[in-house]
Parts: C-alpha cells; structure tokens; sequence
C-alpha cells in the first residue's frame, strides 16, 4: 500500500523534472514486501569484513526505477515466477539411470530445501572445495541420478537454481567465510579489486567507489548477488550470477572467465559475503 | 505442438455485490509468431494461443482474440464486475486444438 502511494508521488515529481532530463530513481524511502507479507531487509549495516569501504548495504532493488521495483511486489507480476514452475516440475521428473527425481530423496522442496540458499557458496568437505548451488545440483544429478549434468547457465539449470533459492526468500544472506572457505575467499577479494580490461576497471571502480552514480544511462548499484538468479527485462530470463559477472568484465573490455569457473566460483563467494545481512530475494526483478 | 503450457490466474477470494474486481491472467506459451525459420532456413510453424475467453456463471465476461505479434507468456489483465458469488471459467484456445481452462471462484462478503 504504502509503496502504491510512493510510486503515484513520484511519478508526479518525475513528470515535473522532465524539464530538467533527470533520471526516474527510485523512492528512497520505498520497503520491499512481499505479496503484502514477507518484509524484505533491503538496506542494512555492512557486514564486519567491509568496515573499511562502506557503512551501509544496500539490495539492488533499491537502485531500480519504481515500475521495476513493483514487478517484485507480488508473485503474480514477478516474470520470474512462470520459470520457478517449470523447475517445480523438473523437480518431481525422473531422470537418469538411478530412476530418480530430486523429489525422491529430498521430498517436499519447501521443506527441504528451506535456508540452503542463504548459505550458498560453501565449503564442501568431502570434495574440499568451495561450491556453488549449481555445482552442488550438478553433483546430485551426476552422482546421485545418474543424469546428465545441465549447462552451467542453461535455462533449465537457472531455474532449478531460482526454486531452490525461493525457499530461502526472506532469510538472511550468511555466508561463511572463515575456516575452510577462507582462501577461497581471498582470492574472491583480490579478483574484486583488481583491474581488468582496456577500460582498467574493476568491481569496486563501480560498485565500491560509484554506487548510486550514473554511468551513461545506468544507475550503479553496489553489485549485490542477493537476488539471484534475477530476472532481467533486458533479455526476458533468468540469470545467473555469474552471467552477470561475465558481462560486467566484458563491459570492460576484457577476456572474461567462464561460468563455473574457479575464479568466478571464488568471486561469487565473496560477493555473496559483501551481501551477508541482506535478505535473499530470489528471483528479483532488475533490468 | 506447444509444450510447458500452463495457465495461471488470479482472482480475489471475496468481493462486495457490485464491485468491479480486477482480475490477472498468465498462460506460459512460447507463441511462435510463424515468421522465424531455423537454423536450416525453414519456417517454424506458427504456434500460439489465438483466443482468450472468461465467463460468469455462464455470462461471457471478455472475449479476445489474440494475434501473433503478441510476445511470449501473453498475460491479461482486466476488470469485471461481480454481481453475485459464483465461478469464473477462463479458457484458451491454441492453434493445435488444445483448450487449457482453470475455474476460480468468487464470494461475496
């Protein structure tokens, strides 16, 4: 309710500063709620490890015109929702030579899945190393089905990813990045500062130093990955993070990483942590 | 043959006598406009929903026919007044045949 008065406001004021050719931000003030009943932390206290580059965390969705920020307000106008259902059906579809569905070892998604979101990438012991949602997926369907695993950011694997982070919606991101996790998380850091490409940038050239700044036509956000996967109006389908991340290091001109690949895994994992606090909001909408 | 087709609706549970309600659709469909062609050069098929009907106990509410310039996941969005408690009936009709029909019901209260 609150947020439909905002947005008729603002769209007053934004018809009144056409003059002056400034960009629709959004309403500051607006809180993201959720089907009018899961109340999203979109702005908090920075996480300890960033006491030395900001104060205050802030969910990509704030950085969004209003008519997007609305798209995430209820399930039924969140595009992002019609893949979800695709995947609850995948959910329950045998496959592989096992004779098995996800649902035939982990049940009912909502249950089982609860909370697993929030805490993706994490420290994998018996594989010793650091995993992604997808990977952990991938490892289920390899060794557990017997299946085929699907592509990195393939349509199928992405929405498998969104209703399994959708159970997670409204919980804290917290991931860890202590004991195992650490060196792994480091190397995430030093890939965050570090420049790439002929225009010399790195993330926190953008995300770090000019958040809230335009570049060209876009408003700068501080990068969060807790929405995703997101949908995005650009290309009408979910996207993975780290499709996000290849697109930003190509934007700079360079030879980007692979999806999946170690460097991005690492990035991921910190990136996450720079949101820990923030709610997950998977699937959001950003454009 | 169109696959993944699923519709979704959704309709408040309760209205007063009277009031005009508003009323959102969703059908997830591929609707293939027939203008593309593969990576062979041959045309693909045109596949899409072509009507959209929602009645009122009976009552036709809206009637529309769809074209195939209309984008993927067509969703409609209209308001219909509620005269009395009863069921919504909404139905699309797509090029191979198949009707996908969902039924939401409506109080009065």
């Amino acid at each position: 309710m609150k947020k439909g008065m905002a947005t008729r406001t603002l769209t007053w004021v934004a018809l009144a500063s056409v003059a002056f050719a400034a960009p629709a931000l959004a309403d500051e003030d607006a809180e993201l709620v959720v089907n009018g009943e899961i109340e999203m932390v979109t702005k908090t206290a920075a996480p300890a490890h960033l006491a030395d580059s900001v104060d205050e965390i802030l969910s990509g969705w704030r950085f969004r015109s209003d008519e997007t920020q609305v798209l995430q307000l209820d399930d039924f106008d969140n595009p992002g929702m019609v893949f979800v259902d695709q995947a609850m059906d995948r959910w329950n579809t045998v496959e592989g030579s096992e004779g098995k569905s996800c649902a035939s070892c982990h049940e009912d998604v909502e249950t089982s899945m609860k909370g697993v979101r929030a805490t993706y990438p994490k420290w994998n012991d018996p594989a010793e190393e650091v995993r992604t949602l997808v990977m952990q997926i991938n490892d289920c369907r390899e060794n557990r089905m017997g299946a085929e695993k699907l592509k990195y950011t393939s349509g199928d694997m992405v929405s498998m990813e969104a209703l399994i982070s959708l159970q997670s919606r409204g919980m804290p991101v917290d991931v860890a990045i202590d004991g195992p996790a650490q060196s792994a998380w480091e190397e995430g850091k030093e890939l965050y500062y570090t420049r790439f490409g002929q225009l010399d940038l790195s993330c926190a050239n953008c995300h770090e130093d000019n958040f809230g700044n335009m570049i060209r036509a876009d408003h700068l956000s501080q990068g969060q990955i807790n929405g995703f996967p997101v949908y995005r109006l650009k290309n009408t389908k979910l996207n993975t993070a780290h499709d996000r991340f290849k697109g930003c290091i190509r934007d700079t001109r360079a030879e980007t990483f692979n999806p999946g690949s170690k460097e991005f895994v690492a990035l991921e994992l910190y990136v996450a942590s720079r949101g820990n606090g923030l709610s997950v909001e998977a699937p959001s909408v950003r454009n | 043959m169109a696959s993944g087709v699923k519709p979704r609706v959704k309709v408040p549970k309760s209205a007063a006598a009277g009031e005009a309600v508003t009323i959102k659709t969703l059908i997830s469909h591929k609707m293939e406009s027939g203008q593309r062609k593969d990576s062979d050069g041959n045309a693909i098929p045109r596949s899409i929903i072509n009507r959209f009907t929602c009645d009122f106990n009976g009552q036709n509410v809206i009637d529309v026919t769809l074209e195939p310039a209309i984008s993927t996941n067509p969703y409609i969005q209209f308001d219909a007044t509620v005269p009395e408690a009863g069921d919504f009936a909404f139905k699309w009709f797509d090029d191979d045949g198949s009707v996908y029909e969902d039924t939401k019901t409506i109080e009065i209260g």
